[in-house]
C-alpha cells in the first residue's frame, strides 16, 4: 500500500517525485527500465529554453519560463551541470523579419526578459562563426543548457534520499481502479495506492487510456543528433537556433553544458516508441540543416549520433492535472520540448494538485541539498590533490579520454540508486563519453561493475536485460567451429 | 621533480626508445606508462608475426613485447605503471633556467648540453597522487586509437554487441571472455582480419568481413591466414548501412558502395549477427601534444616533425603509432630508436639548433611522410623516410628527386595504401647536392595508369 | 600444365608467388622475393602448416588466461583438434613466459608454450 505512484522515472517523473518528496507522502517510482532516465530525458539537446516558443497562455509556457527561472538555484542545490549561454533565434532572410518580430513579442508576452533583436554585426561579435547567410537574430540572454542525465538523476537521488521508493526493472502492464484507488500491476507483482501520477513519457497514452474514457493520443517524434568532440566544443558559445525556413523546422547548434558541440534534432514521426534508430538520411538532414547556422560545421569532429523519442501530444500542449474521469490519476502527459526545461516548474506545479486532492503535511526532515560525484576532470589542481589524499582511486584513470577515474566510478555505483549498467556508469560520470566512445575503458568499467556489484561480468549489461556485453568463455563454442571446418 | 628525460608511453615505442636513450648515455630518464603493465597493446596482439625484421623470428606480440622489456629491466632503467600524464605544458616563463648558476646555487643536474626544462608533465598515479615533472626533454609515445562507430556515421540501433575489434581483442585475450558468438566484422585492417581468426578459433563463427574501399587495408599474408583459411568472405567495397536490434545485435544490413563509398540502393543485405567488430582505421592519440601545441601533420594526425623526429616544440620527440600509425611494429622499434638517440643527443648539447631545413614534399600519390623535412647537418649518416601511398599502384616506382632532379626511382611490384613504405636517405648524398631546397617523393604509376 | 597463385605468409612482405604444376609436381615457381616464398607454396602444395595461438586457462593468476602457440607450424588440417586439446588445459599460476604448455600437440611432435607470463595473485 502506497500513497503515490509515480509511473516513470524520466526527468518528469523524478521532478515529481522530488517535489513530492517534500511531504508526508508515501511515494513509489516505477520504472521499467533497469536506471532512472531511460527514455526521452536521455537523448534530447539538453537545453533549458528562455520561453520564447510556446503559444501564450499555454501549459509549455508558463512552466518553460518559470522552470527557467528555477533551474540556475536548483544546480546549485542538486549539484548538477548548468550554465546560462544565452540563445539566438537566427533569421536568414529579410523576409522573414516580421517572424523574428512576432517571436519576440510572444518571448514577452510569456514573461521572458532580456530578449532583445541584434542585429549581423553584434550577431558576428557574439559569434564569430556565424553563417554569412544570419541577417539578425533574436537574443534570449536567461537561454541555458544542461547535463539532462545529471539533473534527472540529481532529482532522483535527491527524491530516493528523502524517501521515494523507486522500483526499477518494474514495467506497468495495467493499472484497475479500486475502492482505494488504483491497483497498478507490474511485472513486478501489484501495487496498490490513492494516486497514480503518469510520467511515462511515449507511453503516457497507454495508461493515462486505461483509467479514463476520455483518450489521449501520443505520437512518437523522432530526432537524431550528432555529438562533436570536445575540440570544437568552443565553435559556437551560445545556442543557435533557426527562424524556420523555406527547408522546413530548424536544427540547432549548441554547445553541451560539457564541452562538446551538438546539432539536431530531426523531426520524423514514427509509430514504434521504441525507435530509438540513427538513420543516413536523418544524420544527412540535420547536418545539412545544422551547416546553415554556421561557416564551416565540423561535421568531421562527430563522435557519435543518437536519437531520441519526444512524446507529442496530438493537441500541442502538456496534459497535466487530473484526469477529468478519473479522481486521482494525474498525467503529466504529451512533455515533449521543453519539458527538461520545464521539470522543476512542473514537478512543483503537479505537487501543488496531488496536495488539493490528497492533503498531506510537509516532512520535516526533507534534505534540499545534494552533492554529485565529483569531477577530476573539472576539478582545479588544489581539489585534484585533497581528492587523491581523501581516496587514492582518484587517480586511477579509467577512461582517459573524459579523464573518469576509478574512484568516481565507484562513487556512480555506491550511491543512492546508483548505476548498475554500463550506460548508468557514463551518464554518472562520463565514463566512455568522449572520443573513442568507451573503446579502452568499457572493459575496465565492466570489470569494475562486476566487482563491486559481486556479479560475474557476463552478467553486466550496456543497460537494461538483454544488453550485456559477454556471451561466454573462450572456446565455449568450439564444436561450432569443427562444424564450419567440416 | 626534474627528470631529464621522460618518455610518455610503455608499448613498444616507448621502450625502444628508452632503451636507445640509455645506450646513448642518458642517465636520468623514466618511462610513463598508464596500464598497469609495460608492452602496451602487444600484450594483446597474441598472434604471431611480429619481430621477423628486428629479431629474424616470428614472434607473437607479447613476446616481442618481452624482449623489449627485459632490455629495460637490464639497464634498470626507471618505470611508473599505472601512470596518467594529465598534462603537458609549458614551463612558465622565470620559473626555470639558469638560475641555480647565476645564483652559485647547486650544481645544475645536468652539467654539460642543456639545462633548460623544455616542458613540464603532471602526472598522477594511485601511490603518489598528482604531480609535475620538469623535463628535459619528452618522447611522445602514446600510441593510438581506434575509430569508433560514431566517427564512421553508422545509422541504426545503439545495442550491446558494438565493439572495435580492439576492445573485443582485450575480452578475448586479456580476459578469456567471448563478446559475441556471431559476428561480422567492418574494416579489413590487420586488426579486423587478426580477429576474425581469433574469434574463429576461440568457437565464434565470422560471417563476413566488409570492406568499404576496393582493397583491403591490412597486409596480404593476413587475408590468406586469417580469412581463407578458414572460409571467411572479405566484402570489398562494401559497408554497414544499418544496425538492427534494440538491446543486442540482431543483425546488421550491409550494402555495396560506389566510386564514392556511397551505399548503392538495392544492394542491401541483411546478415543476422549478435555482434559488430569494427576495424575502421586507427587515429593517434594526440592529445597531450595538442595540450602543448605542438604542430600537427593533419594527413597522419601526428606531430609534424624533422629527421631527428623533433617536433616544432625543441627537445620534444614522437615515435611510433602516436607520430603515425605503422604496420609493423619492427618499424616502430625502429623509429622509436631514433628518437631515443636524438633526444639524447639534444640532452648532452650534440643536436645543433636547426640550421636549414630541407622540405620533403610528398606528391603525386604520396600521402604523407615522416620526417616532413630534414637538415643535413643535423641527421644521422642514413635517414629512413616512411611514407604512406593514397591508393593501390601496380608495377610503379617511387621517385625520389631533389630540386626537381630525379635522384632514384625504384620499381615496385605493388604499393598500397595499407602497407607503409620507406626510403632511406644518405647524408653524403645531401651534402654532395650542396645547396638543397626540397626533396620530393613521389609515385610514377607504370604507363601512367593505376589500379 | 595447370597455373596457381599464393600469396606467401612468411613474412609481411606476402609476395604473390606464381607456380606452375604438372601431375602433381612442381615445373616452377616465380614471383617470391626470398627462398621461404619456395618453401612456402612447396608445403601448402603437399602439406599445408600454420603456427597456431590461442590461449589457455590459468587458475589464480593476475589474468584468467594466458596466450600460447605451437613452437612451430603444425599440420593445417590438425588446427581444430589442436584447439580442442587447449580448451581442456589449465595451468597453474604462476605461469612464465616460455614454459611448456604440451609437450606434443596432438601427435604432432610439436610443443606448445605460453607466449606472456602470468603472475600468481
Amino acid at each position: 500500500m502506497t500513497d503515490i505512484i509515480v509511473i516513470g522515472a524520466g526527468v518528469t517523473g523524478c521532478a515529481v517525485a522530488r517535489e513530492l518528496a517534500r511531504y508526508d507522502w508515501k511515494v513509489t517510482v516505477l520504472e521499467r527500465a533497469s536506471d532512472v532516465c531511460e527514455g526521452t530525458s536521455k537523448a534530447n539537446s539538453g537545453i533549458v529554453h528562455a520561453g520564447f516558443d510556446a503559444q501564450p497562455g499555454t501549459l509549455k509556457a508558463k512552466l518553460n519560463v518559470e522552470g527557467n527561472r528555477m533551474m540556475g538555484e536548483l544546480s546549485r542545490e542538486l549539484d548538477f551541470p548548468f550554465r546560462n549561454n544565452g540563445s539566438l533565434v537566427l533569421c536568414f532572410d529579410e523576409k522573414d523579419r516580421p517572424t523574428l518580430q512576432r517571436l519576440l513579442e510572444q518571448g514577452k508576452e510569456n514573461g521572458v526578459e532580456g530578449l532583445r533583436i541584434i542585429e549581423r554585426p553584434e550577431l558576428k561579435e557574439l559569434e564569430p562563426n556565424i553563417s554569412d547567410g544570419a541577417v539578425a537574430a533574436l537574443y534570449a540572454p536567461t537561454g541555458g543548457i544542461v547535463c539532462p542525465f545529471g539533473l534527472t538523476i540529481a532529482l532522483a537521488e535527491n527524491a530516493a534520499v528523502n524517501g521515494v521508493d523507486f522500483r526499477l526493472n518494474t514495467e506497468v502492464r495495467e493499472i484497475e481502479r479500486t475502492d482505494f484507488g488504483y491497483r497498478v500491476i507490474t511485472n513486478g507483482g501489484a501495487f496498490e495506492t490513492r494516486v497514480v501520477i503518469n510520467a511515462a513519457g511515449v507511453y503516457a497514452d497507454r495508461f493515462h487510456n486505461m483509467v479514463s474514457g476520455k483518450k489521449i493520443r501520443i505520437i512518437p517524434r523522432k530526432g537524431e543528433y550528432c555529438l562533436m568532440d570536445k575540440k570544437v566544443g568552443g565553435f559556437v558559445d551560445r545556442t543557435l537556433f533557426q527562424l524556420p525556413t523555406i527547408y522546413g523546422k530548424g536544427v540547432l547548434v549548441t554547445p553541451t553544458v560539457h564541452g562538446n558541440l551538438l546539432a539536431g534534432p530531426t523531426a520524423v514521426d514514427v509509430e514504434d516508441p521504441e525507435a530509438l534508430n540513427t538513420t543516413r538520411e536523418g544524420m544527412e538532414d540535420l547536418l545539412k540543416r545544422a551547416a546553415l547556422s554556421v561557416n564551416g560545421l565540423p561535421v568531421r569532429q562527430v563522435i557519435t549520433s543518437f536519437a531520441g523519442l519526444r512524446a507529442h501530444e496530438e493537441q500541442g500542449d502538456f496534459i497535466i492535472g487530473q484526469a477529468e474521469d478519473a479522481p486521482g490519476f494525474f498525467d503529466a502527459a504529451g512533455i515533449e520540448s521543453p519539458g527538461l526545461s520545464c521539470a522543476p516548474a512542473l514537478g512543483r506545479y503537479l505537487a501543488q494538485m496531488v496536495l488539493q486532492y490528497l492533503p498531506a503535511g510537509e516532512k520535516k526532515n526533507f534534505i534540499a541539498g545534494r552533492k554529485g560525484i565529483p569531477s577530476m576532470a573539472l576539478a582545479d589542481a588544489e581539489e585534484r590533490q585533497r581528492l587523491i589524499q581523501e581516496n587514492p582511486l582518484y587517480a586511477n584513470v579509467v577512461c582517459r579520454c573524459e579523464l573518469v577515474t576509478e574512484g568516481e566510478i565507484l562513487d556512480a555505483i555506491h550511491r543512492p540508486l546508483g548505476a548498475t549498467t554500463l550506460d548508468g556508469v557514463k551518464r554518472r560520470t562520463r565514463a566512455g563519453m568522449g572520443r573513442c566512445q568507451a573503446g579502452f575503458c568499457s572493459p575496465k568499467t565492466v570489470e569494475i561493475l562486476a566487482r563491486e556489484l559481486v556479479k560475474d561480468m557476463a552478467e553486466i549489461g550496456k543497460n537494461d536485460a538483454g544488453s550485456e556485453f559477454l556471451t561466454g568463455y573462450n572456446k565455449d563454442g568450439i564444436e561450432v567451429w569443427e562444424e564450419v571446418q567440416g | 621533480m626534474k627528470k631529464d628525460l621522460v618518455i610518455i608511453g610503455g608499448g613498444p615505442a616507448g621502450l625502444a626508445a628508452a632503451i636507445a636513450a640509455r645506450d646513448a648515455g642518458v642517465e636520468d630518464l623514466l618511462i610513463l606508462e598508464r596500464d598497469a603493465r609495460l608492452g602496451g597493446i602487444l600484450n594483446q596482439c597474441i598472434h604471431n608475426g611480429f619481430g621477423l625484421h628486428t629479431f629474424r623470428e616470428e614472434l607473437t606480440g607479447p613476446e616481442y613485447a618481452g624482449r623489449y622489456i627485459d632490455q629495460v629491466l637490464a639497464r634498470d632503467i626507471p618505470c611508473k605503471l599505472n601512470t596518467m600524464v594529465v598534462d603537458l605544458s609549458d614551463v612558465p616563463r622565470g620559473a626555470e633556467g639558469e638560475k641555480g648558476e647565476a645564483e652559485g646555487g647547486p650544481k645544475p643536474e645536468r652539467p654539460e648540453g642543456r639545462k633548460k626544462s623544455v616542458c613540464l608533465v603532471t602526472v598522477m598515479n594511485r601511490e603518489e597522487g598528482i604531480y609535475t615533472i620538469e623535463a628535459g626533454a619528452v618522447i611522445l609515445a602514446m600510441g593510438c586509437r581506434e575509430r569508433s562507430r560514431g566517427a564512421l556515421n553508422i545509422p541504426g540501433f545503439r545495442p550491446a554487441g558494438i565493439y572495435s575489434a580492439g576492445t573485443a581483442q582485450r575480452y578475448v585475450n586479456m580476459e578469456g571472455r567471448m563478446p559475441g558468438r556471431e559476428v561480422v566484422i567492418l574494416g579489413s585492417g590487420d586488426i579486423g582480419l587478426i580477429m576474425a581468426r581469433r574469434m574463429t578459433l576461440e568457437g565464434a563463427r565470422v560471417k563476413l568481413v566488409a570492406e568499404l574501399m576496393p582493397y583491403s587495408g591490412g597486409l596480404k599474408r593476413n587475408i590468406v591466414q586469417c580469412l581463407d583459411d578458414f572460409g571467411i568472405p572479405l566484402k570489398l567495397s562494401h559497408t554497414v548501412v544499418d544496425i538492427r536490434g534494440k538491446e543486442r545485435v540482431e543483425a546488421v544490413v550491409i550494402a555495396r558502395v560506389d566510386e564514392y563509398s556511397r551505399p548503392i540502393p538495392g544492394t542491401e543485405e541483411t546478415v543476422t549477427c549478435d555482434t559488430l567488430l569494427l576495424s575502421c582505421g586507427l587515429i593517434p592519440e594526440n592529445e597531450l601534444s595538442d595540450s602543448l601545441g605542438v604542430e600537427m601533420n593533419p594527413a597522419t594526425n601526428g606531430p609534424k616533425v624533422n629527421e631527428s623526429l623533433e617536433t616544432d616544440r625543441e627537445g620534444v620527440f614522437a615515435c611510433g603509432n602516436v607520430l603515425h600509425v605503422h604496420d609493423l611494429v619492427d618499424y616502430v622499434s625502429e623509429e622509436a630508436a631514433q628518437a631515443g638517440r636524438r633526444a639524447a643527443a639534444f640532452l648532452d648539447g650534440r643536436l645543433e639548433k636547426t640550421k636549414r631545413e630541407i622540405p620533403i614534399r610528398a606528391v603525386d600519390g604520396v600521402r604523407y611522410t615522416v620526417p616532413a623535412s630534414l637538415d643535413t647537418g643535423r641527421m644521422e649518416e642514413t635517414q629512413v623516410v616512411r611514407f604512406r601511398v593514397g591508393n593501390v599502384y601496380r608495377d610503379a616506382a617511387i621517385e625520389i628527386s631533389f630540386d626537381g632532379k630525379v635522384v632514384s626511382s625504384r620499381k615496385k611490384k605493388v604499393l598500397a595504401p595499407g602497407e607503409m613504405e620507406q626510403i632511406n636517405l644518405k647524408k653524403a648524398d645531401l651534402e654532395q647536392y650542396g645547396d638543397l631546397k626540397e626533396i620530393r617523393i613521389a609515385i610514377r604509376p607504370a604507363d601512367g595508369g593505376k589500379q | 600444365m595447370e597455373k596457381r597463385e599464393f600469396v606467401c605468409i612468411g613474412c609481411p612482405l606476402g609476395c604473390n608467388v606464381t607456380v606452375d604444376t604438372e601431375g602433381g609436381q612442381i615445373r616452377s615457381i616465380a614471383g617470391n622475393t626470398c627462398p621461404r616464398g619456395a618453401d612456402y607454396v612447396t608445403k601448402e602444395l603437399t602439406d599445408p602448416r600454420r603456427i597456431v595461438t590461442s590461449l589457455v586457462r590459468v587458475k589464480g593468476g593476475e589474468l584468467p588466461v594466458v596466450s600460447v602457440k605451437t613452437e612451430a607450424d603444425i599440420p593445417k588440417d590438425r588446427i581444430g583438434e589442436c584447439i580442442g586439446v587447449l580448451k581442456d588445459i589449465e595451468l597453474q599460476a604462476p605461469v612464465r613466459m616460455g614454459q611448456v604448455v604440451a609437450e606434443d600437440i596432438c601427435g604432432t611432435g610439436i610443443r606448445v608454450i605460453a607466449t606472456r607470463a602470468d603472475a600468481a595473485l
